[in-house]
């Protein structure tokens, strides 16, 4: 009865979501305060009933109504609790669902949130949200019904797939949702503000809070996705280049150049038709890593269900939505002027060059997913494009950009004279060039350019916003959250090129055939493998390998890596163990038994890896930071009253 | 120099630089292309032999042959028309089985060995790498659909 | 320096270049894997020689004559089969042959699958490594062979029988070859699974 109540709950929240989407747009036109007051009503009421079909779901998997297609497809009766309730998410129609849940809480969020704003922006954003969400809700409805009956109901269920059966799997998709779900609001300003021809410095500093926090949180999950494929894969890596991870990559590109330029267009009135364009572009791009997902056209290693049925609906759904703002920003930005002027050495130059090497950074990524698709579209051949492909690009592109970023929140708007920004860093700058370069010499007694010039980027950075920092401090004893933020995020960039540099640098990694009783030495530690033994786990049996960690004949850890058959599973799991400190990480992953005891087994040492995710964290503080500025609270309402022409806007 | 011409200059760099970046990638690009090629092609020596490629197939069963005192490993895959012998040296992942799906990228050497870099089978024992289930239908009769849906050993 | 009003071309462009990839992409789903009827088809079925679960004795391909036939490729580790197999024992109950093909299992397990879940099954072959199957075009169960008295292989269901589109697929190719009880009976089963 609850399913039912739950599919019943998402064609009402589909009904809602059509009226939420035309209603306010005619009481827009028509300047029709009741018809505009609907968007809020329409956005809290499709919440509830999205949430009713949400709770529905996930009450299934708590009791086990296997007599449900999904549930029986991706959980069985030992799973434990939290990832039943994972398990929601954990493949194709319930991650719509939660989709869809994400994206009413951000439209209740703006409604809630925006007050200030001008009634008929506002009814036009929401009845964008609402578009989006009729168009997802259409998708589960008429494609993936997550409510769909099993008939006869199994005794128990299939188990979700062991490898999502991980706490950073687990919060990954929710966090990567709250992300791209949240540039749809950066999205639905810009569009909004194109229907009402008018774009404006106001309109950006609306919607910069939105579009920083969706940011932060898009940084964050792709950090936790990052953080379960080193756990959980099982193979040492942190990042594989793999079109699933690109498509969320992506997003985040064009949402790092969009909040720069956000920050320009708000200050200055400068690059207005340009950000209008990278919110649809980061917003689409995100549709396009759902694509991507969902509908299999890629070769990916990530398992998601493939159904080309499916594509075809968000192929055309990409067409309506993408298609439509394109047209839209063709038509009515040929109105939009941005009056700024700024010299050619200005932060707003200094943050156009951001946006160009983010821009092209995505490009790179695109094409390298994409190509494969369209070679293949074409019957060429099968192809793919390999690693070294990405890594050269990015190590290409990082060098101008930490240069830029060391110096750019250095330079004034408007205009600044050169001589004095390269009096102020000259001297910095040799340093973090001259130490850069001699750290690997000291590290290892070699140079290596390459390692050299990471570390002196990432020193660069970090001694430029420090700089900057206190200079800032010196004058007034307070900074404003919103700089705080910035240097945070910048301090982060920073942690994460050390980390990426040192780790792709220094790593070290063999794979071994041991037997009990034999060792191994790897940078200064060494392996005893001590034997095997059995272990068990709720829902799996395992063979868990017992390996001590010497070093300086002190034993300093042990690590347990196992081969774990889950029940109802055939294939064994590798389940790597990870002795993790703050400067280096052990690792060692277990292959298989080979004959009289020996197993194989891959052993890793891996320093400052740590450093990689810690400064996302960073990056993701920093976002959030920035968003509690009182800026934007407070200084709403006066923007309003300066600077809002009267109604009909 | 006045500002016309400082403009000029900007841009001319960022356009310089764009094109450096351009020539560079495309490079990266071309050499770093993986063709996929199938057992009946590479019998048929249409895979490059100083180029990097991918290849799969079924893993014939009763064809893994490990060394004893290392962890080198070789075995046979097939696209139920031809099949051909991989070596590989190292861990082999969760998934590889006789009879499963698998993927393997390395080189054709001199004495016509293929010694595979990286192995890769899919993650969910539910589904097959889609190349390997294309270069299967055009070799045997198998058939493609099956590769997405239903249960899979 | 001042950004002007964009050119009508600047502002086209974006709208231009998705439209070239909305056409790529077009390309690409069309291209996606769909059902490609089986080359067995129309073909007598693949000789095999393989021994029986619970029985002594031997399954050819020769045993097919005589009467039609449903064979269907299970095992007890197959969560689908679990599903389709209350639609395989109604087919049984109402007289259909049905023959099973034990695909990659352990015949313990599947003794014991069969004694908790009930065995529609005339016979079950059992190939136990997979090898009988690759002749078939198999390589994953549960999928089921429509084969007529003369041992010609009419249709093949890829997955379960639960799915009304694919016992749709089945009744048509039944009637087509003039299978007149097994219409009867799959009009029934589409009547219940709907």
């Amino acid at each position: 009865m609850i399913p039912e109540l739950g599919h019943f709950a998402l064609i009402i929240a589909f009904a809602v979501a059509i009226v939420q989407s035309i209603v306010p747009l005619i009481g827009a036109a028509r300047n029709d305060a009741a018809m505009i007051s609907m968007a809020r009503v329409a956005s809290v009421t499709q919440l509830l009933f999205v949430g009713l079909a949400y709770a529905a779901l996930t009450h299934a998997f708590i009791v086990h109504d296997f007599s449900v297609l999904y549930v029986s497809q991706h959980s069985n009766l030992v799973q434990p609790l939290m990832y039943r309730i994972s398990g929601v998410w954990g493949s194709h129609e319930g991650s719509l669902l939660l989709w869809a849940l994400i994206l009413s809480i951000w439209t209740v969020a703006v409604a809630a949130y925006s007050r200030n704003l001008p009634d008929i922006l506002m009814a036009r954003v929401l009845a964008v949200m609402g578009m989006i969400s009729v168009g997802f809700l259409a998708f589960m409805l008429f494609t993936s019904n997550p409510f769909e009956r099993l008939f006869p109901a199994p005794l128990d269920g299939n188990e979700l797939n062991p490898l999502l059966q991980d706490p950073g799997l687990a919060f990954h998709p929710p966090m990567l949702y709250m992300g791209y779900v949240g540039f749809s609001v950066a999205f639905a300003f810009a569009v909004a503000a194109l229907l009402g021809g008018k774009l404006d410095a106001t309109w950006a500093r609306w919607s910069r809070p939105w579009t920083t926090i969706a940011w932060s949180f898009l940084t964050f999950g792709i950090a936790l996705g990052s953080w379960w494929a080193y756990n959980e894969l099982g193979w040492g890596g942190w990042w594989f280049w793999d079109p699933v991870e690109n498509a969320s990559f992506m997003p985040w590109l064009v949402g790092t150049a969009l909040i720069h330029s956000l920050a320009s267009t708000e200050k200055r009135g400068v690059f207005k038709s340009w950000t209008v364009l990278l919110a649809i572009l980061a917003f689409s791009l995100s549709l396009l890593g759902t694509f991507i997902v969902r509908s299999g056209v890629l070769v990916s290693v990530h398992a998601f269900a493939t159904d080309p049925s499916r594509g075809v609906f968000i192929l055309a759904f990409l067409v309506v939505v993408v298609g439509g703002s394109l047209a839209l920003y063709a038509w009515r930005s040929g109105a939009v002027i941005s009056y700024g002027r700024f010299q050619w050495f200005s932060r707003e130059t200094a943050l156009l060059l951001n946006n160009i090497i983010f821009l092209t950074a995505a490009g790179a990524v695109f094409v390298g997913t994409m190509y494969p698709l369209v070679v293949d579209a074409f019957g060429i051949g099968k192809i793919s494009v390999g690693r070294p492909y990405f890594d050269t690009m990015f190590s290409l592109v990082s060098i101008p950009l930490l240069l830029l970023l060391g110096l750019g929140p250095l330079v004034r708007w408007k205009g600044d004279s050169w001589q004095r920004v390269l009096k102020s860093v000259w001297a910095l700058f040799v340093i973090s060039l001259v130490v850069g370069l001699l750290l690997p010499f000291l590290i290892e007694g070699e140079l290596r350019i390459a390692t050299g010039l990471g570390l002196a980027g990432a020193l660069w950075v970090t001694l430029t916003t420090l700089k900057d920092m206190f200079a800032r401090l010196a004058k007034s004893r307070r900074l404003p959250l919103a700089y705080a933020g910035m240097v945070i995020a910048h301090l982060g960039v920073a942690m994460f090129v050390a980390g990426v540099t040192i780790t792709m640098s220094y790593s070290l990694e063999k794979d071994l055939r041991m037997v009990p009783g034999s060792e191994y030495d790897i940078a200064g530690y060494s392996f005893h493998f001590m034997g095997t033994r059995k272990a068990q786990g709720v829902n799996y049996d395992a063979n868990e390998a017992v390996i001590e960690i010497w070093r300086d004949s002190k034993k300093v850890g042990e690590l347990h890596p196992q081969k774990r058959v889950y029940s109802g599973k055939s294939n064994p799991m590798t389940e790597a163990s990870i002795d993790k400190t703050f400067f280096r990480d052990l690792y060692a992953a277990l292959g298989e038994e080979l004959d009289d005891g020996a197993w194989s087994m891959r052993v890793y040492y891996k320093p400052l890896i740590r450093w990689i995710w810690l400064g996302s964290i960073l990056m993701t503080l920093g976002g959030v930071l920035a968003v509690s500025d009182r800026r934007y609270r407070q200084s709403v309402k006066q923007k309003i009253s300066d600077r809002l022409s009267p109604a009909g806007a | 120099m006045n500002k016309r011409s400082r403009r000029k200059l900007l841009i001319l760099a960022v356009v310089f630089g764009m094109t450096i970046a351009t020539v560079l990638g495309l490079t990266a690009f071309e050499e770093n292309l993986l063709y996929f090629y199938s057992p009946t092609q590479v019998k048929a020596g249409e895979a490059p032999d100083s180029h990097s490629f991918r290849v799969g197939g079924l893993v014939v069963a009763g064809s893994v042959k490990r060394s004893p005192d290392s962890l080198k490993v070789v075995f046979d895959v097939t696209d139920n028309a031809e099949s051909m012998t991989i070596e590989y040296t190292g861990i082999l992942p969760d998934l590889f089985r006789e009879g499963q799906g698998i993927v393997a990228m390395g080189k054709l050497q001199d004495d016509g060995r293929f010694v595979a870099q990286e192995v890769l089978a899919k993650h969910d024992e539910n589904y097959m790498p889609p190349e390997v289930a294309d270069a299967l239908e055009k070799g045997g009769h198998v058939n493609k659909q099956k590769a997405m849906e239903g249960s899979k050993p | 320096m001042e950004t002007e009003k964009p050119s009508t071309l600047r502002r086209f462009m974006p709208l231009i270049i998705f439209g070239v990839l909305v056409v790529f992409l077009g390309i690409g789903l069309t291209l996606n894997p769909r059902e490609v009827p089986s080359p067995l088809i129309g073909k007598p079925a693949p000789a095999f020689d393989l021994p029986l679960l619970e029985k002594d004795g031997r399954f050819s391909e020769q045993d097919f004559k005589g009467k039609v036939t449903l064979l269907n490729v299970w095992a007890s580790w197959c969560f689908a089969c679990r599903q389709e197999h209350e639609v395989v024992k109604y087919l049984g109950s109402r007289g259909v042959r049905i023959v099973g093909l034990n695909y990659k299992d352990d015949p313990a397990d599947a003794k014991a699958w069969l004694a908790r879940l009930g065995n529609p099954y005339e016979v079950v072959a059992v190939d136990r490594d997979g090898r009988i199957a690759i002749d078939w075009g198999v390589y994953g169960a549960p999928e089921s062979f429509l084969i007529d008295r003369d041992g010609i292989i009419r249709h093949k269901v890829i997955g379960p029988l639960t799915d009304p589109e694919k016992v749709e697929a089945l009744l048509v190719a039944a009637r087509e070859n003039g299978m007149n009880e097994l219409v009867t009976v799959l009009t029934d089963v589409r009547q219940k699974i709907r």
